[in-house]
């Protein structure tokens, strides 16, 4: 399914300073029973959300009304554990475009550029600078600038840098998927497929 | 340029690759696609939204065993939306002209025990599933691994994926290992070693003694849980233990087909002088049975040893102690002796019939604990027609145990089988996140040999106090 375009975003962030956030915590096993995509926001975080009685629990940054934005920024090795698309589905589907830590899971890095959520790997440091931010001011605004490759702190004008290949940069700065791509060079692959012992 | 000496996983990605991207992913060639009802409808739902067919069906293998149930699998399954699950895959596969293995069929069973066990998975192949358990099949000397909804998408229209080469880790463990001590509990012990993010974006080969004496069952455990330390995948050089386990299934090469197949099979190994990006050695003398304390599978020790403290963890203290807070257990202090309500065996890490095995030469002659509520829940129907066939049944029966239907069950309690909250389980499967076993389950991860001591002590116990001499 093509996404919409994702060039720069500039939004106020949701802090999520938890190491290890994996992806059952991100949508819980019992919420994958659906056959289609939509949805899932709901249950997004759901057991850190609401209590057994689906009451929302207070301490929990989504139930804070102070924090809000297109941006959550993460703690280390996000999104790690199960390859459960449906994780990256529920952070599109609640209003994330972007997911900021200083180190994300392999198949929920690819899964998240699949869907047009922008994973952005920051230095620990940075990561750092982005959570005070946040304390400091829950309303402040970070830019992530996705032709320029760079994610800037607006209040203070840091700024960092951030890796994405050329390709799945076109990509995404232009709506495309990798379907799109394959379709395109079935001739190759059927050649490749011919020749296959398998 | 002089060729620089190959390793296991260059030989095998590098032979799969149909195009490369420049500054972009490569796009390689997938020879075997397993589905399942969980992760497939909305990828064949995009399908149908863009008009596309299955390019190769004969190449993808469906298999129902997330959400079913692992009692009355006679039955109409209850819950409507499991139902409704488990009728879009057969619906799907029928449609497209792929064989599908639904709840009831003899051959039905968890994706990662089917495969190697019909002979779907063969060695030198590139294996995908939309499921992060897909390095299983890596013990077969394959790159398997798991990938996301749209990626099936893409398998099913193409047959390929777009993937960057992730680096290469060779992890060796040398030496015996002692009484007592399974390839669960050798893997545990590496992940206990990398922490659970230590192999991210990197693809492992495990080597060494201990590798190749060991199952192929044993290498499919370990190669499983090359997820938990962040891998993308594990793999294993296939050897005679490997090919020897292959013949004569069913979907295995026959007759010319055979000898042309183990002629290439042989040439899969890592050559001498090949580099690795990040290398590791391990010694087996250092192993001993492995149980979790925390909350992800890096968190585990020895048996007999103390919870370390939170400085040693590696982490952050807050992390640390969120996940101790969530276990209810404390630093510093011992494992053993701890109470377990729930005891499960099964999963695609240990639900083949070597766990069953080691679990009843421990609960023969004993009995369950009154307290504890065990799920024994084989990996398939075949390790189920094992289990009956071998006696094991009658040793659980006279233990007052149960046997279940297959299916991944209590791994990941999308089905009935769920923890409750608060209780403590120790579990044979390989995610002890918060919640994974039901909201609020306490899990603690081990080998069948001390899933089936705490059974029938009740507590956390080391199995070896259990063996005979
Ligand atoms: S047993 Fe668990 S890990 Fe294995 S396929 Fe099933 S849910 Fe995934």
């Amino acid at each position: 399914m093509a996404y919409d375009k994702f060039t720069v975003l500039k939004s106020s962030a949701v802090p999520m300073p938890i190491e290890n956030v994996d992806t059952d915590q991100i949508i819980p096993a019992r919420f994958l029973k659906a056959t289609e995509r939509t949805g899932f926001g709901d249950n997004l975080f759901r057991d850190w959300r609401y209590n057994p009685d689906n009451t929302p629990k207070k301490d929990f940054v989504l139930n804070n009304p102070i924090y809000s934005g297109k941006i959550l920024v993460g703690g280390k090795n996000f999104g790690s554990g199960s390859s459960r698309e449906h994780a990256a589905w529920a952070i599109y589907d609640y209003g994330f475009r972007c997911v900021v830590s200083s180190f994300f899971a392999d198949i929920f890095k690819n899964n998240s550029l699949n869907i047009g959520i922008l994973p952005v790997q920051v230095s620990p440091a940075f990561l750092d600078k982005i959570f005070r931010a946040i304390e400091a001011d829950p309303k402040t605004e970070l830019e992530v600038n996705l032709p320029d490759q760079t994610i800037t702190i607006l209040a203070t004008g840091e700024s960092e840098a951030f890796e994405i290949n050329t390709y799945k940069k076109h990509n995404m700065t232009n709506g495309y998927d990798d379907i799109d791509y394959l379709q395109a060079m079935k001739e190759e692959i059927r050649a490749y497929a011919g020749k296959s012992i398998y | 340029m002089s060729q620089s000496p190959a390793t296991l996983f260059d030989k095998v990605w590098d032979s799969h690759v149909v195009r490369k991207i420049e500054d972009g992913p490569d796009i390689l060639f997938i020879d075997r696609h397993f589905i399942h009802e969980v992760t497939s409808p909305v990828a064949f739902l995009g399908l149908e939204s863009r008009h596309l067919k299955v390019m190769f069906p004969e190449k993808t293998f469906a298999t129902a065993d997330h959400n079913t149930p692992t009692i009355n699998q006679h039955l109409p399954v209850q819950d409507p939306l499991s139902a409704n699950q488990l009728k879009a895959l057969e619906v799907n596969a029928g449609k497209y002209g792929i064989s599908h293995w639904g709840l009831g069929n003899p051959k039905n069973g968890i994706v990662h025990v089917v495969g190697p066990e019909n002979g779907i998975t063969l060695p030198g192949m590139t294996i995908v599933c939309g499921d992060s358990h897909t390095s299983t099949h890596g013990a077969f000397g394959a790159i398997a691994f798991g990938i996301g909804t749209s990626e099936v998408e893409m398998v099913l229209s193409s047959q390929c994926i777009m993937q960057p080469k992730p680096k290469k880790m060779r992890i060796n463990v040398n030496g015996r290992i002692g009484k007592g001590i399974t390839p669960k509990d050798v893997v545990l012990y590496i992940i206990s070693r990398l922490t659970a993010a230590g192999a991210t974006g990197y693809f492992v080969e495990f080597a060494g003694e201990v590798f190749e004496q060991m199952s192929m069952e044993g290498r499919m455990t370990v190669c499983n849980m090359s997820i938990e330390m962040g891998a993308r995948g594990g793999m294993i050089a296939p050897d005679e233990t490997t090919f020897n386990y292959i013949k004569g299934r069913e979907k295995a090469p026959k007759g010319a087909a055979w000898d042309k197949a183990l002629a290439y099979w042989k040439t899969l190994k890592t050559e001498a002088g090949a580099t690795f990006d990040l290398e590791h050695h391990f010694e087996a003398a250092d192993i001993e049975p492995m149980i979790t304390y925390g909350t992800n599978p890096g968190m585990g020790m020895g048996i007999t040893q103390h919870i370390p403290l939170a400085q040693a963890s590696g982490g952050s203290k807050a992390s640390y102690e969120k996940s101790l807070g969530y276990m209810g257990f404390h630093e510093d202090e011992s494992m053993l002796g701890k109470k377990v309500d729930y005891v499960f065996i099964g999963s695609c890490t240990n639900g083949r019939i070597e766990d069953f095995r080691a679990f009843a030469s421990i609960v023969k002659n004993r009995k369950k604990a009154d307290h504890v509520t065990a799920w024994i829940v084989p990996g398939s129907h075949i390790v189920e027609q094992q289990i009956k066939e071998e006696g094991i049944l009658d040793i659980l029966t006279a233990a007052g145990f149960q046997l279940r239907q297959p299916g991944c069950s209590a791994c990941l309690a999308m089905n009935d089988d769920k923890i409750p909250a608060g209780k403590y389980a120790v579990s044979t499967s390989n995610r002890n996140f918060e919640g994974r076993q039901g909201p609020g389950a306490r899990t603690m991860l081990a080998s069948p040999l001390v899933a089936a001591a705490a059974a029938v002590t009740g507590v956390v116990t080391d199995p070896r106090t259990l063996m005979a001499e």
